[in-house]
């Protein structure tokens, strides 16, 4: 049984179908890696799956379970946790207690040890020695990792991550992808959007792309990378008269 | 030299109240995004459920605490559930407005309610130690309110210890930051949202013990005392207890300056001044963020 199936997934804002009966379903341990152009339903999506948004259509399920609609808080500790976009550390709060919030309220909920369980997770982020320091003055890549930390911390069996290596110079790159093998070697599932595309092509073995709200392919990355309808996505159509004869 | 001291002082005093009376209309600020204009009335509550306990139980008046503080707490759940709790659903604006709309609409019932109760007639308790004096370089300190400073500082103490290490202290401060990413993050925020409220009427009871125990009052405190604390609340800015309780001592002693300075009446209008310059100047207030 996969560990998340998304079954014919709709949301419409408006007049505006953001996301339009899409099907996802992702084994345990998989890294399924899922890009598309600005506003071709990503976030939406995850949104969808995190709980922030209900679907109008559609069902979602964590392991057989049926969770959509749920609370956030409550997917959360069924085992879904997720990064931000644009990063969301609590900005007041310092690095160990983003880290701590996670871990009390989290999926794996016991108080003994929540400390020496954070300061881990700072250290596997590369965080260790930034502790004390409020979120909010962290560069942008430690904000990112911070971000990390915290969802790692709620337990999750699911981790998705939204653009986590948006923004991030070569190097950085290089570490932010490091760390993601890590998780996935250590059993973590991932669910990965992602607008760099060798990156996410390096990382995953399958490929899911969306387009104005629906898939258009979904496969390995070099079968994906030639399929026409992708092509046509990102490089459009030759106009007539031109490109064709 | 020794009359200004004495003002001073005296100032300071007062000022520990405005510190407590802001901390809870601060906290639910700062955390709900919601302004309880009520805060005031909350706090005259809470003076005549002291003045009950003394009167009717025949309580000693800093023992009431014991009695209205838990009993605040409740009342603050139940205000919660009932009315504040509704406009959580909406944006920061529109949460706002309504909140200001039910706000007024509570501090005018609870006033009716207190009249109706208490008559209009003014209150206090006396303390069979309610003269006691103590002299320290010339300068007289009354016990009672040296003894309301202290429970003031020690409950803005406590709630900052608890806004720091307890579970849900994190919660609430995590929520205050990021209401979504709280609720990703696997935290109930409606319940930290309720805990929040709670715990600032709590701070509000307290506040109304203490006000009657060293000074006194009658229904119509309400307004006087949710200016004070919202004077307190921009002075000392969001995010802190601890600068709240100092933005209610430097209200309290700018008060005492002006009034040897100007004159007795000039000691209300140093607040709505310090209210209009810290927000053209520093509008996220001393200690803010």
């Amino acid at each position: 049984m996969p560990l998340l199936e998304v079954e014919r997934v709709s949301k419409a804002f408006g007049g505006v179908r953001a996301v339009s009966d899409v099907s996802v379903s992702l084994e345990e341990g998989e890294l399924l890696g899922i890009m598309g152009p600005n506003g071709s339903g990503k976030t939406t999506l995850f949104n969808c799956i995190a709980g922030a948004l209900s679907p109008d259509e559609g069902r979602i399920r964590l392991d057989g379970h049926d969770i959509t609609g749920l609370s956030p808080h409550r997917i959360c500790a069924l085992g879904i946790a997720r990064t931000f976009q644009l990063v969301r550390p609590f900005g007041g709060l310092a690095a160990l207690d983003n880290v701590l919030v996670g871990r009390l309220f989290g999926r794996r909920r016991h108080d003994g040890g929540a400390h020496v369980e954070a300061e881990r997770l700072l250290a596997l982020v590369g965080l260790e020695g930034r502790a004390a320091v409020p979120a909010a003055q962290l560069t942008l890549i430690d904000r990112k990792r911070l971000d990390l930390a915290r969802a790692l911390a709620t337990g999750p069996r699911l981790l998705l991550l939204d653009e986590f290596l948006a923004g991030l110079n070569p190097a950085e790159t290089e570490t932010a992808m490091a760390l993601i093998r890590r998780l996935l070697a250590g059993g973590t599932t991932i669910l990965m959007i992602e607008h760099i595309v060798w990156a996410l092509a390096d990382l995953s073995r399958r490929l899911v792309v969306l387009s104005a709200g629906e898939k258009i392919a979904e496969g390995p990355p070099a079968a994906v990378a030639a399929d026409p309808a992708v092509v046509d996505v990102y490089l459009g159509t030759p106009r007539a008269g031109r490109g064709r004869a | 030299m020794t009359v200004l001291a004495q003002q001073l002082v005296l100032g300071l005093l007062i000022g520990s109240l405005y510190g407590l009376a802001a901390a809870g209309l601060s906290l639910v600020f700062g955390v709900l995004k919601v302004l309880n204009v009520a805060h005031g009335e909350l706090i005259m509550l809470g003076g005549y459920g002291a003045f009950w306990a003394v009167a009717l139980l025949g309580m000693d008046p800093f023992a009431a605490l014991a009695l209205v503080v838990p009993a605040a707490l409740v009342l603050g759940a139940v205000l919660f559930l009932g009315l504040f709790g509704f406009v959580m659903r909406a944006d920061e604006e529109t949460r706002i407005k309504n909140s200001l709309l039910i706000g007024f609409g509570l501090a005018l019932a609870l006033h009716a309610l207190a009249v109706q109760l208490w008559t209009a007639d003014e209150r206090s308790i006396p303390t069979p130690y309610g003269g006691a004096v103590i002299t320290v370089a010339g300068l007289s300190l009354p016990v009672v309110r040296l003894l309301t400073l202290a429970l003031a500082f020690a409950l803005i103490g406590a709630l900052h210890l608890l806004l720091a290490h307890w579970r849900w202290g994190q919660a609430i401060r995590a929520a205050a930051e990021d209401w979504q990413a709280a609720l990703l993050t696997g935290i109930d925020v409606r319940r930290a949202y309720l805990l929040a409220f709670a715990m600032g009427t709590a701070l509000a009871g307290a506040a109304g013990t203490l006000v009657t125990i060293g000074y006194s009052i009658s229904p119509s405190i309400g307004l006087e005392w949710t200016l004070k604390a919202l004077i307190v609340v921009v002075l000392a800015g969001l995010g802190s207890m601890l600068g709240t309780f100092t933005g209610g001592l430097a209200l309290g002693v700018a008060e005492a300056v002006s009034a040897a300075a100007f004159g007795g009446p000039y000691r209300e209008v140093v607040g709505l001044v310090i209210f209009v310059v810290v927000l053209l100047v520093r509008p996220r207030g001393l200690f803010g963020r």
